[in-house]
């Protein structure tokens, strides 16, 4: 197995404040890695770095290399639009767009993105992402609903058939299930087991039950230090950091 | 004077001229500003732009009507359409610039996130997702802004001039209901002054259908 997405010596900055320091870790291809961690530990700052979704916001610094299909992604020739096509994200929020449709919803990046394609093969992608999402059964009558009279977990299930929609390589996502009930979390866990197949799938939660069902690799952020990185099961029974042993006991964090 | 007959079509027609070409002229300035101040307007550069809008805003309407007469009429040497048009552009600019800036502010971050993270450019994500996101709001305050300007009398004393007759050009002084209910009222004959009264009914009318218009766009859907 080869890695999707390897993360050199990165370190980031809101303005004065250090938030990552010196990370190095490697994500294997089609693979479920889980970045674990507290509140504040970085966690989220680093998967945005992963597709630059920090690039608009003022005061933010980066430095260090994060290599896509080997080549660092803050390079001067990478357009971060392209590299968001290749690396799309799920949020925290489920955000499905407002005054659109479902189908728009899922349609919209294919839509923007330059290539031109008739209404029947927009329409085959939707459907196709839709099931992927696991969405299409619940949906297909109700297209032209909008995305956002869902519930919560069907309008995240949208967000993420809306980014398989652009045929992305990885996919970020940010706490994907922390604003979601039980159910829904279970739906949206076995789909990430299901889709890590077909894709590199980089999860953040600060849920060591999650991190532990659903992932082949986890890291522990800590105060925006990389702590340890292996498999899930090494690192649930048997962590070679006492700070990791200690955060997965509840002593802290 | 004061024989029966006249009216007011002319002025229905000549104010729906002049505030059509100020509001032709005036949407596309005012909401490429609207935005420009909301997605992209950092620095010293957005906020002068900003004060600007805020002092433009504050401006009495017969400030503006002395602008035109000295940009538009003294120069073309006669009051015209154009000139009453200016004005009202003024007036209508900075308040639909306001209103274009806050509807987007109140598009969430995350719905700009969300599109950046799909590989969507950033000048497509602010046309077509969050203009389109906030479009009611913004239609909501080019019609109140509309309305505005629909009744305004001012503005148009030194420009668009008033005329008894049907518009000849739209370089040619030309009626508005306002000006024509302010001649009518000082007028001495009771027949002028029952047309006054009508062209108040038809102004408010107008203003009203605006008003509802703007409701229409912001209604909550089911």
């Amino acid at each position: 197995m080869e890695n999707a997405l390897k993360v050199k010596d990165l370190s980031a900055w809101f303005g004065e404040h250090q938030v990552l320091k010196n990370i190095a870790m490697d994500i294997r291809r089609n693979s479920v890695t889980s970045v674990m961690g507290p509140s504040g530990c970085g966690k989220s700052t680093f998967i945005r770095c992963l597709n630059r979704m920090h690039d608009l916001t003022p005061g933010f610094r980066v430095s260090g290399d994060v290599l896509f299909d080997g080549r660092n992604i803050y390079s001067e020739k990478i357009d971060p639009v392209l590299l968001r096509r290749k690396v799309g994200m799920v949020f925290q929020q489920p955000n499905p767009f407002p005054r659109m449709s479902a189908f728009e919803n899922v349609a919209v990046g294919l839509k923007f993105n330059g290539k031109k394609r008739s209404r029947s093969e927009m329409a085959e992608v939707v459907e196709k992402s839709l099931r992927m999402a696991a969405l299409w059964d619940e949906l297909k009558d109700h297209l032209d609903r909008p995305g956002t009279s869902l519930s919560g977990g069907q309008q995240q299930r949208l967000c993420i058939a809306r980014a398989l929609a652009v045929e992305p390589e990885v996919l970020l996502m940010d706490e994907p299930c922390s604003a979601l009930d039980p159910v829904s979390t279970a739906k949206i866990e076995e789909l990430i087991e299901d889709l890590s197949d077909k894709y590199t799938i980089v999860v953040v939660t600060h849920n060591m039950q999650q991190a532990g069902r659903i992932s082949d690799f986890v890291a522990f952020f800590l105060l925006g230090d990389l702590v340890e990185m292996d498999r899930a099961a090494k690192i649930f029974t048997n962590p070679a950091d006492k700070r990791t042993e200690e955060y997965i006991t509840g002593r802290f964090g | 004077m004061g024989e029966p007959g006249g009216g007011i079509a002319n002025g229905i027609l000549g104010t729906l001229t002049i505030a059509g070409l100020a509001m032709a002229g005036g949407i596309p300035l005012a909401v490429m500003s609207g935005i420009y101040l909301a997605e992209y307007g950092r620095g010293k550069f957005a906020s002068i732009v900003r004060f600007a809008v805020d002092m433009l805003a504050g401006v009495p309407s017969i400030i503006m009507g002395i602008f035109g007469y000295v940009f538009w009429v003294l120069p073309m040497k006669r009051f015209s359409a154009w000139a009453g048009a200016a004005a009202l552009a003024m007036i209508f600019i900075p308040v639909v610039v306001r209103t274009t800036e806050e509807m987007l502010r109140t598009v969430p971050q995350s719905v700009r996130e969300a599109a950046l993270a799909l590989g969507i450019e950033r000048w497509k994500t602010t046309l077509f997702i969050t203009v389109r996101t906030a479009t009611a709001g913004i239609v909501t305050g080019i019609l109140l802004a509309m309305a505005r300007i629909v009744g305004e009398t001012a503005p148009l004393l030194f420009t668009a001039l008033g005329n008894q007759f049907w518009q000849s050009g739209l370089d040619q002084p030309i009626a508005a209901i306002p000006l024509q209910v302010f001649n009518y009222a000082i007028s001495p004959y009771d027949d002028w002054h029952d047309k006054a009264w009508a062209g108040a009914v038809v102004l408010i009318g107008m203003v009203l259908l605006i008003s509802a218009g703007a409701r229409y766009f912001t209604r909550v859907k089911k």
